[in-house]
């Protein structure tokens, strides 16, 4: 299937119905994501104050917002790394939906290799428990080539380049197949030229798969360019909710890339018109 | 002794230089007669006494009854401090149980407990490898503890997401980041070991180098004495030459040694 055509099978509801009854191994698709009044402090510190959200299955989310504004925590939430303080969220089609713990991934602003480790196995740990199984390390070189690190299987992550952990690390997260993939500021400690190419990687990846992905950002460029869909969090609260719906791939710096950019910062920055396209 | 590297023929006969000059120059004193053969015998004299003890076979029996003691206490006081460090490292109550007595204990000198000791067990080999083992136990505990508490919490994170056991946390994460520091609490244990090894053995002991050497003072023979500290010195290194080489196997991922052998041709 090309990728417009992917697009375009996405748009309907069929696609997503068909989809979300697969099995996770054959071929993985995305899983809806809900989330209602979703509540979290640390003692008398409020981050988040009651998050309603729906993401449909395979939706490409970034998620914007001011540092300490609560994405990173709501990503962490998501992904299990925290326990919510009121409400509740679940993947698939509600609450009793049960889904194997490697269909959800994460991968973080730093790359956390295994140090002890060669490039092959450090994706291995990705595969969890399928990882004695036969053939995972015929799975987890096919995912290493896929990110165009094949060739360095058998170096240390310390040999590397940031760029290059960062790309092993997004093998490890995919090697699995999940259904939905987390990124918390994944590609926030490269320089300028490899976050364009890794922001490319993450997009091919996502057309492929087709998983459900959740970006916490702090570059609004870098949002507009890879999302289906824009969500601003201010205090706590999703303050701006915004479809992206500029065809790909998308031209970094087009006019409407540009545009949309812009509007977002404004509804950034100023805080008396917040929830106005929510 | 081997050369600490392949990719360096001449790093390796480099760091010889030194000591065999010393011995070079310590000879041509001594035939010379800058220095009385009673301060200190030439080298050739030390080498022929060695050779003597050799054929009696007695040499080779108190180095063996010497290096049994030590590794005995090695193994036993390292394991101690190798499993309560993990085990302290690993639960916070434990240690909360345990440490303070740890650190009270720890201040103790090993050796001012030389008197009791030998009042405990006498001059028999226990009392020997009981010192032994008090001094290279607190050397691996305190430095397997650092290295658990010391691993980056991003990576347990990271093991937990991937949806590790904690076996396989144990295995895969904890304890080969607490490795290098673990090596560090070798190395100074293996240190602590002849230390308290020498001293044990010139106090209270019926074999062994130490042994040797008081007998040797004894009958004035210097030459067997420096023969005897020789000895000890080959044996430190050829155990911190161990402990190095295990290092580097070990330790192969980590890049303070891939950078030694990249700049190896330099």
């Amino acid at each position: 299937m090309t990728a417009s055509a992917l697009d375009a099978a996405r748009a309907t509801p069929e696609y997503w119905s068909a989809a979300a009854r697969k099995d996770v191994a054959d071929p993985p698709s995305g899983l809806n994501v809900t989330i209602r009044k979703l509540e979290k402090s640390y003692g008398q510190n409020v981050v988040l104050k009651g998050v309603d959200l729906h993401i449909p299955a395979g939706q490409f989310v970034a998620i914007v917002g001011k540092s300490g504004c609560g994405k990173s925590t709501l990503l962490r939430l998501l992904v299990g790394l925290e326990k919510p303080s009121a409400g509740d969220f679940w993947y698939g089609t509600g609450p009793e939906d049960r889904h194997d713990e490697s269909a959800i991934r994460v991968m973080f602003q730093e790359p956390r290799l295994l140090p002890w480790a060669r490039v092959l196995p450090n994706v291995e740990v990705g595969l969890g428990r399928e990882r004695s199984l036969k053939g995972a390390r015929e799975r987890a070189l096919a995912t290493l080539h896929k990110v165009g690190l094949g060739d360095r299987r058998s170096e240390w992550p310390s040999v590397l380049s940031g760029g290059q952990k960062q790309r092993v690390a997004l093998a490890r997260a995919l090697v699995s197949r999940p259904r939905v993939l987390a990124f918390d500021e994944p590609l926030g400690a490269l320089d300028a030229l490899t976050r364009i190419s890794m922001q490319r990687l993450l997009e091919q990846v996502w057309r492929d798969q087709g998983f459900t992905a959740l970006l916490v950002t702090h570059d609004v460029a870098e949002a507009v360019t890879l999302a289906d869909r824009v969500l601003m969090i201010e205090d706590g609260r999703i303050t701006l909710d915004l479809r992206v719906d500029i065809p790909r791939p998308r031209q970094r710096g087009a006019a409407e890339v540009a545009a949309l950019e812009g509007r977002i910062l404004e509804a950034l920055f100023r805080n008396a018109r917040v929830g106005d396209d929510a | 002794m081997s050369a600490p590297s392949r990719a360096l023929p001449l790093g390796g006969l480099a760091q010889w230089v030194l000591p065999v000059g010393l011995i070079i120059a310590w000879e041509a004193a001594a035939r010379f007669g800058f220095m009385s053969s009673r301060v200190l015998p030439p080298p050739s004299a030390v080498v022929i006494a060695g050779w003597k003890l050799a054929l009696t076979g007695e040499l080779w029996v108190n180095i063996a009854v010497s290096f049994l003691r030590a590794v005995t206490g090695l193994a036993i006081g390292g394991t101690f401090g190798f499993v309560l460090g993990l085990v302290n490292g690993l639960s916070r109550n434990f240690e909360v149980a345990t440490d303070t007595l740890l650190q009270m204990v720890r201040n103790v000198p090993h050796l001012a407990l030389i008197p009791l000791v030998i009042l405990w067990f006498g001059i028999e080999e226990t009392a020997k490898i009981f010192l032994v083992v008090l001094g290279v136990f607190f050397p691996i505990y305190i430095n397997t503890l650092h290295g658990i508490k010391t691993i980056d919490p991003h990576l347990i994170e990271m093991g937990r997401t991937y949806g590790m056991t904690n076996r396989e946390l144990f295995w895969r994460v904890i304890l080969p980041g607490a490795l290098p520091s673990i090596f560090v609490g070798l190395r100074y244990a293996l240190g602590f070991m002849w230390l308290t090894l020498i001293v044990a053995e010139t106090i209270a002991a019926s074999s062994g180098i130490g042994y040797m050497a008081m007998q040797a003072r004894e009958f004035l023979l210097v030459d067997v004495v420096v023969l005897s500290i020789l000895i000890y010195a080959l044996l430190g290194k050829l155990a911190d030459s161990t402990a190095r080489l295990l290092e580097r196997v070990c330790l192969n991922w980590h890049p303070a040694y891939q950078s030694r052998q990249a700049c190896g041709r330099e």
